[in-house]
């Protein structure tokens, strides 16, 4: 591991100095030094989705991304995407009742977010392309599914 | 488990009252309350309310994602006449006044959680109910029963109060020796569909997991276990792993190594570069083609008697037509999202313990022993588990017992995380397990002999549950779902017969249990011989289910809303019926074959679960359910070679994803039946469905988990 050094990091709008070795991956930054654990550890190879973090937007395995990577890029992390659960995505994931253990809904909703971002109106295909690489043990996909679609509604401001 | 409670100094009322605010039965009370025949329960224990209104249940089992954080404090809010909208939960301290209504020790499993707390949440609801009441009549000097109560609010003759105002006067006094309990017409929650209390903090990243605690001081730990089963520790260098930066001490941890470091990735980096000598397994280790080549051997001849009615051997000697097949399933991983993990402080001779556990008294007892202390000394807290599904339900403790062991060598709080490599190699599997079923058919092509040999290992075995589970021999485990198996039991010449074998990999329950394999072997029998006889296989089990009209019920509603009969062009349908943990799920499963791989589109459901508390989170369960079993059905198998597991993370362990993710239709049927379970019921079904809709579409027979088409 190479020796610590200080880099500047935004963390969902606010400008964070950590002091980590540089080919820390950024999951362990949030967690273990900046102390956001809302973003999962599931499987340290980018295979499961639990630590799903947008890094300007676009949804990203924290887990493989070191943190000297990142840069200038914005890091948006499930704390950051709303101030109380409002966002449409949450809203739908309360309004579907998704959450069951909910150790790896934090990545699905930030992989999601980022679906209904660049997608007005998903279809199903959409869905399985974009939400496959997140897994879910308690296997809440259907009421992913359904949540997903209802955000895309809540987000063009429908019912 | 026959667990010394002598060990447990504080009452468990009494710990309990510690934390109360607002509401609570005076200690002298709460002592009386705790005797062995209580007048009334310890109220307090399990709710508190406070000023503003607000009504906290104690919850006494493990939020791990079956929504009994919800269903609980829906049986309390049921009888209180609270606001829904003021209720919240959090799990109990771990303490002997919330050990398992059946059981007797605090634990989760057995798809028992609600069923066993009907009574006594209901209960406390009730006496709360009271003693508010009574302490608001006294207020507005009206009688009690002269009070109504409705969300939260006590009025009378024009006057009111709210619980808020009136809780701490309700304190003062003597909780009802007897409660009436409502009637079922006059629940006003139970069985409405009701959104889980604990969604708001899992969807902002705020739900607090074992993984996420965080205490002043804390190391995390990463532990060196043996490469295969049976390798024992000989010897190890830390020196490279002390050069990582942030590493910071190498200790020894049982059969294991740990290296503490500040964070997480300086554990793993140094657990890396540990140099570790281990021992080669005894005989070589464990091979699993041979393995189950040796079960299979086995299986050629009876085991120990489970069953023996009437006589087997002759009566297949008579019959028109013999049907031999035999079954095999691999070991399983429960894989759970949130890795194992275990944050542990000593303090002299206090140990404060933060995971997520199915098993808390257990683990306060291993803990304590560990540590040369007594169990009330532990204090054990349960944050959420990030899935269980047996995993974190060990009767040895085995994940607590090793962080216990790192803290006491490391001497400062830690906490252990496992990595999903960890976890997959880590044992504690469903065990494999071979069945063999001859079945001998009358003219008509139903069964009139039976006989079946089940080979496997036993999950209880050496385990503190050994006394109970084990019964002559039998763990009943091994063959639940089996002996009393309808189709079984309505065959007077039957006889079930059971080999317990012994390896050194560790096993344990995983969702459903033994049901994984015995419903897998019995309903794809059932289809078999159905085919055989040239019969459609929904009427020729409705045939054998006639003395099982819940069964039968259930299997024709699935079957009819799966449109049985009517298939799709290129979609196959398939049935199975199981009942296990006091419910009956049948299930119906619609697939097709793409290029040799089994595609699963539709599975329509019929649960006979009793009452259903929560409707809406039964069908979280059967859906979730279906998506287990369906990993099993279509991945999960563990291969071991020369004792070490060859898999190790989602890349060749997989996990049913979202675009194999059939839709669960879910029908629950109006029951006054015995409440059952739901976290584990629909899991069995789901394997033996998909094959037999395999059969239906490609007429090949798939008797071997996971189903792969040659």
């Amino acid at each position: 591991m190479e020796r610590s050094r200080y880099m500047k990091l935004e963390i969902n709008g606010k400008v964070r100095e950590v002091d980590a070795p540089p080919d820390m991956p950024l999951l362990w930054v949030l967690r273990d030094i900046v102390g956001l654990t809302g973003t999962k550890f599931g499987c340290g190879m980018a295979q499961c989705g639990a630590c799903t973090v947008h890094l300007d937007g676009k949804p990203v395995r924290a887990c493989v991304t070191p943190v000297s990577s990142v840069g200038a890029r914005k890091v948006t992390t499930i704390e950051g995407i709303s101030a109380d659960g409002s966002h449409p995505v949450q809203r739908a994931w309360a309004e579907a009742d998704v959450v069951q253990c909910g150790y790896c809904q934090s990545g699905q909703i930030m992989t999601a977010c980022a679906l209904v971002e660049q997608n007005q109106n998903p279809t199903d295909d959409d869905i399985d392309a974009a939400m496959s690489g997140n897994i879910c043990r308690c296997g809440t996909y259907q009421r992913v599914r359904e949540a997903i679609h209802l955000a895309s509604r809540l987000k063009r401001g429908g019912k | 488990m026959k667990v010394s409670r002598r060990g447990f100094i504080q009452g468990g009322a009494a710990a309990a009252a510690g934390l109360v605010i607002g509401f609570h039965v005076p200690e002298s009370r709460a002592a009386a309350a705790a005797q062995p025949k209580p007048a009334a329960l310890p109220t307090n224990a399990f709710l508190r309310i406070g000023p503003d209104d607000s009504v906290t249940v104690l919850i006494a089992h493990s939020e791990m994602g079956q929504g009994i954080w919800t269903g609980l404090a829906m049986l309390i809010a049921e009888e209180l006449e609270c606001d829904w909208s003021k209720v919240r939960s959090e799990h109990a301290p771990a303490a002997p006044v919330y050990s398992h209504t059946g059981f007797g020790m605090q634990m989760t499993g057995g798809s028992t959680s609600t069923h066993s707390e009907f009574e006594r949440y209901r209960t406390v609801g009730a006496q709360a109910r009271d003693m508010l009441v009574r302490a608001a009549a006294a207020r507005l000097k009206v009688a009690p029963g002269a009070c109504k109560v409705d969300k939260g609010v006590i009025s009378s003759g024009g006057k009111s109060l709210r619980f808020g105002e009136v809780a701490q006067e309700a304190m003062t006094l003597a909780p009802p020796a007897k409660v009436k309990l409502k009637a079922p017409k006059e629940w006003k929650i139970i069985g409405t569909r009701v959104r889980r209390i604990d969604t708001p903090a899992k969807i902002t990243g705020q739900a607090q997991f074992g993984m996420d605690i965080q205490i002043p001081g804390l190391r995390t730990a990463v532990i060196a276990r043996p490469p295969a089963f049976g390798a024992k520790l000989v010897k190890f260098d830390g020196s490279a792993a002390l050069k990582v930066p942030g590493v910071e001490q190498v200790v020894p941890a049982g059969n294991g190594v740990a290296v503490v470091a500040k964070h997480y990735w300086a554990a793993k980096l140094g657990r890396d570069a540990l140099t570790v000598d281990w021992s080669t397994p005894e005989g070589g280790g464990v091979d699993t083609p041979k393995l189950l080549a040796e079960y299979r051997e086995l299986a050629q001849r009876p085991g120990l008697t489970v069953a023996d009615k009437g006589k087997v051997d002759a009566a297949l000697g008579k019959a028109k037509t013999r049907l031999t097949s035999v079954y095999d399933v691999p070991f399983l991983a429960h894989a759970p999202m949130e890795p194992l993990n275990c944050t542990v402080k000593i303090d002299g001779d206090k140990v404060e313990i933060w995971t997520g556990t199915q098993m808390q008294t257990v683990d306060q007892m291993v803990a304590a022993k560990i540590a040369g202390t007594s169990p009330d000394k532990v204090t054990l807290h349960t944050p959420f588990l990030g899935g269980g599904f047996g995993r974190r339900a060990t009767p040895t403790s085995d994940f607590v017992s090793e962080a216990v062991l790192v803290a006491k060598a490391a001497k400062v709080p830690i906490k252990t995380v496992w990595t999903r490599e960890d976890d997959i190699h880590g044992g504690y599997y469903r065990p494999a397990y071979v069945h063999r079923i001859q079945a001998g058919v009358d003219e008509a092509g139903f069964p009139i002999a039976w006989d079946h040999v089940v080979v496997g290992q036993s999950i209880v075995a050496g385990t503190p549950f050994e006394g109970f589970l084990v019964k002559n021999g039998i763990d009943g485990t091994s063959i639940e779902g089996l002996a009393d198996s309808p189709y079984i039991e309505r065959t007077a010449d039957r006889r079930v017969t059971l080999h317990t074998t012994k390896s050194p990999v560790t096993v344990l329950w995983w969702r459903s249990v033994g049901n994984t394999h015995t419903a897998f072997a019995m309903e794809c029998m059932v289809d078999e011989l159905a085919h055989a006889a040239n019969k459609d296989p929904l009427e020729y089990r409705l045939a054998l289910l006639k003395g099982s009209p819940r069964h039968a019920a259930a299997l024709k509603l699935a079957a009819e809303k799966a449109g049985w009969g009517k298939a799709p062009a290129g979609r196959g349908l398939g049935l199975a019926v199981h009942e296990s943990f006091g419910s009956i799920v049948a299930e119906c499963a619609e697939v097709s074959v793409d290029k040799g791989r089994i595609r699963v589109h539709n599975v329509t459901c019929a649960v006979d679960c009793g009452t259903a508390v929560n409707p809406l989170g039964v069908e979280a369960q059967i859906q979730g359910s279906v998506a287990f079993g369906l990993t099993a059905a279509l991945h999960g198998k563990l291969t071991l070679k020369g004792g070490a597991v060859q898999e190790s993370n989602f890349h060749d362990y997989p996990i049913l994803r979202m675009h194999e993710m059939p839709k669960v239709s879910v029908h629950i049927m109006p029951s006054t039946a015995k409440m059952g379970g739901i976290g584990e019921p629909a899991t069995a079904p789901i394997a033996p469905a998909v094959a037999n809709a395999v059969f239906a579409l490609t007429k090949q027979r798939l008797r071997t988990l996971p189903l792969r088409l040659p």
